[in-house]
């Protein structure tokens, strides 16, 4: 009983990225009509976004300590921030450790620029190509944006801690009456969860109580028509495209502190989270997130060792098998719409 | 006394000196001769030119580390050639090289990127050799590139020097005779860490091992299990986690459920970062179990991995090949070298390789040829110091580099970013040497050199 809580429990932190990035994918699938590949890219750019406002935040000033040497056995150059030295060094160094909430507020301005020069620069150039002509060039900047951040910041994974406000874990097996230290799950990953749940929320109340949102998902349903009626829902989309890169880029930067960023970690979301949105139903919002967290716990509880030593390598499957059964028994997906990519 | 004194006249002593000077001069002359008369592939007096191939990860996941034994390569060669301050060629206990390249002829060295893949470091490495006439092949970050790179050397007929492998199966069951290692493996780790965790943690531990899905992990696992199980420690669980796993969540909370109280990673690179980082999430360093402490212990520690595990890696054991901080006389020489030529420590990665480099120079030099065959069997057996490792032995049974091994620790009070792990125990190289028939190296036979040609 306790280690299917503790597998419920990982899933729904592994299910929220899926389901945030996904639920991008979903959108820009479903209003722009692009498979976008890159979209992982945007979730490792969010990751980076934490890592550049820690560097930023940690930005110093050198001064040579005579009394201690450096491996070389010169003076050692001692750095120090200059917030520590602006606001003193307790308050200056709550910043810094604060840096990953904080990075929220510098990722959206960031990853609204990046998704705008994104769909203005390329991939409207390839609104009426076949989908095979868009997921080459979208995988194609996907692997320029890695190159680029690995240029940069390096191969190495890059620590990004959580705030020691959150560093711990919760024993959820105490406050629940069970043996203690047997249910523990950490803080910052309760926080993602959460987190995760807000943004989903804000996305599908943004798109369901708003006049933008209605006009464009009457233009996800039938773009002619809206375009017909004066509407530009070509711009609408466009920021929509921009929205899609917000809740990727903040689902990165909030995911920094569970895995070191590294230039990579967006492709390792991305065939997953496309595996996501088939099982969820092309063009479904509401699919998208329902695979996600489904699809993350189902990956955690076939990571179980006695799952494994009964079904060996099923942890390495079990996502693409459980698409292949809902495409067989539900081809347009678990919530899929009628009509989405049937022609 | 006297008919002694008739016998061995100094005019008879000097006369038989020179003799047996002569006779045991004989084959080394002959054999000289011989290697150097003979055919071998790219020979550098035919090609009119000395090429090195450097064959590191320069992009994919230790693309960091490769990058840091190219700049290790570089200055190597920059030694090698007469430049700089010589670095450990001032140290080095063999004293055949000057400084004038190698043989005479000025070191040249290309590069290909292995991208830590099988296929693309044999390729790369196949095209050094074919098109840039490469008569040495060295470098590398993972024991599956270096095995089928190794290969590859060996059915062309060029020398391989093996960057970082910790495999056991490198100089276990896929060794070869044209290749060479001088990183340590997998059986040292686990016999020079076991009497340190015994004296830290007791000989009454469970342990728990998580290991990466692929030979390096295997091999790992299976030196750690034996070493600690022998002093008394009970292995509660084996689980393989797939190499392509970044989020270690559901692997780590298991290990709550057990009564293990030890965690053993046997993983590396970002597998090793992105286990430690989760396995301190989930509070493993805080729990108590059995009545004991619950500890993690990291096999292979890198100072670069290190580095992206952050402040994870405090308390935690672990072994290394090399650490800049040793204050032996080959040591500083090489991280004042590197040090003031990029203005940071060298790691691990880029010791072994500029060690090999000047090893493969220095066996050149020794033998009076490139032939593959002769460098063989200068390697072989050969013992020699100043190289930052201590007294080393390149055992001729299956070209392994026998020399002390060093546990480190996550330092508690890191002083700056390079300063992350601390020596705790510097292990006599009797205590990791093992017979070339060991049951975890068997299964493999070096064959005979191949010079290619």
């Amino acid at each position: 009983m306790d280690a299917i809580l503790l597998q419920i429990l990982n899933g729904l932190d592994k299910g929220s990225a899926y389901a945030l990035i996904a639920l991008g994918l979903t959108l820009i699938f479903g209003t722009l009509g692009v498979v976008n590949f890159a979209h992982g890219a945007l979730f490792m750019l969010g990751a980076f976004c934490a890592v550049t406002l820690n560097n930023i935040l940690s930005l110093s000033f050198t001064t040579i300590d005579p009394d201690r040497t450096d491996f070389l056995g010169n003076p050692l150059k001692v750095e120090t921030p200059y917030v520590e030295s602006w606001f003193g060094p307790e308050i200056g160094m709550a910043i810094i450790q604060w840096s990953v909430p904080l990075s929220i507020l510098f990722a959206i301005p960031v990853m609204v620029m990046v998704g705008l020069i994104m769909e203005r620069g390329l991939i409207k150039h390839f609104y009426r190509r076949p989908h095979a002509d868009q997921i080459l060039v979208t995988f194609g900047l996907a692997i320029v944006l890695q190159e680029i951040i690995k240029y940069f910041f390096g191969a190495n994974p890059i620590p990004t801690p959580a705030p020691p406000a959150f560093a711990g874990s919760f024993d959820f097996g105490a406050s629940l009456g069970l043996e203690p230290g047997q249910i523990i799950y950490p803080y910052w990953r309760l926080v993602y969860f959460s987190f995760a749940a807000v943004i989903i929320a804000a996305v599908f109340c943004f798109l369901r109580y708003t006049t933008f949102g209605m006009v464009v998902r009457a233009g996800m349903a039938d773009r002619e028509t809206v375009g017909f009626l004066g509407i530009n829902i070509n711009k609408r989309f466009t920021i929509m495209f921009a929205i899609a890169a917000i809740v990727a880029g903040l689902a990165g930067v909030m995911y920094a502190p569970i895995n070191s960023p590294n230039y990579h970690m967006g492709m390792d979301f991305l065939v997953l989270s496309f595996v996501v949105v088939v099982v969820g139903g092309m063009g479904s919002l509401a699919g998208a997130v329902l695979a996600g967290f489904l699809l993350g716990i189902l990956e955690s509880f076939a990571s179980m060792a006695q799952v494994v030593a009964l079904l060996p390598g099923i942890n390495q499957i079990i996502i693409y098998l459980v698409a292949i059964i809902v495409l067989l028994t539900r081809p347009r997906g678990l919530m899929g719409r009628k009509g989405v990519m049937e022609d | 006394m006297s008919g002694f004194r008739g016998t061995i006249s100094r005019r008879n002593l000097l006369k038989t000196t020179a003799a047996s000077g002569i006779v045991l001069a004989t084959p080394t002359i002959f054999t000289s001769k011989a290697w150097s008369q003979s055919a071998f592939v790219n020979d550098p007096a035919k090609l009119g030119k000395l090429v090195l191939g450097f064959n590191v990860p320069q992009t994919g996941p230790y693309a960091d580390e490769g990058a840091d034994e190219l700049r290790a390569y570089q200055l190597a060669v920059e030694h090698l050639n007469g430049e700089g301050d010589g670095g450990m060629l001032n140290t080095f206990s063999s004293q055949a090289l000057e400084g004038t390249g190698i043989l005479g002829n000025k070191v040249q060295f290309v590069t290909g990127d292995t991208q830590t893949k099988s296929d693309a470091a044999r390729a790369s490495a196949k095209s050094m050799i074919e098109k840039d006439g490469a008569v040495m092949i060295t470098g590398g970050s993972s024991s599956g590139v270096a095995v089928a790179v190794q290969a590859l050397c060996q059915e062309a007929g060029v020398i391989f020097m093996a960057g970082l492998t910790h495999s056991n199966d490198t100089t276990g069951k896929d060794k070869r005779a044209n290749g060479f290692r001088h990183f340590f493996n997998s059986y040292m780790s686990g016999a020079a860490l076991a009497p340190v965790l015994n004296n830290a943690y007791g000989s009454d531990r469970k342990a728990y091992h998580l290991t990466a899905d692929y030979n390096w992990g295997y091999t790992t696992e299976e030196a750690i299990k034996s070493a600690t199980e022998a002093m008394g420690w009970e292995t509660v669980e084996t689980v393989k986690t797939p190499l392509a796993a970044t989020d270690f969540s559901a692997y780590i909370t298991p290990v709550l459920q057990s009564d293990a109280d030890v965690l053993v990673l046997n993983h590396y690179g970002g597998n090793m970062v992105n286990s430690l980082t989760n396995a301190v999430q989930f509070g493993l360093r805080d729990r108590v179990v059995n009545g004991k402490n619950f500890e993690i212990v990291v096999p292979l520690y890198s100072r670069l991995m290190a580095k992206g595990a952050g402040a994870n890696v405090k308390g935690i054991f672990g072994s290394t090949n090399w650490h800049w901080s040793l204050q032996d006389e080959g040591s500083q020489a090489f991280v004042k070298s590197f040090g003031t030529k990029y203005g940071f420590p060298p790691s691990q990665a880029a010791h072994t390789c500029y060690v090999q480099t000047l090893l493969y120079a220095d066996a050149v030099a020794r033998a009076g040829s490139f032939n593959p065959c002769a460098v063989v069997e200068a390697l072989e057996d050969f013992e020699f110091d100043g190289l930052g490792n201590g007294p080393t032995l390149y055992r001729g049974a299956d070209h392994q580099c026998f020399k002390d091994v060093l546990v480190v620790r996550g330092k508690e009070n890191p002083s700056s970013e390079f300063d992350l792990l601390e020596i705790v125990e510097v292990t006599p190289v009797d205590q990791v040497t093992y017979d070339p028939d060991h049951p975890q190296f068997a299964g493999g036979a070096l064959g005979t050199c191949n010079p290619g040609a």
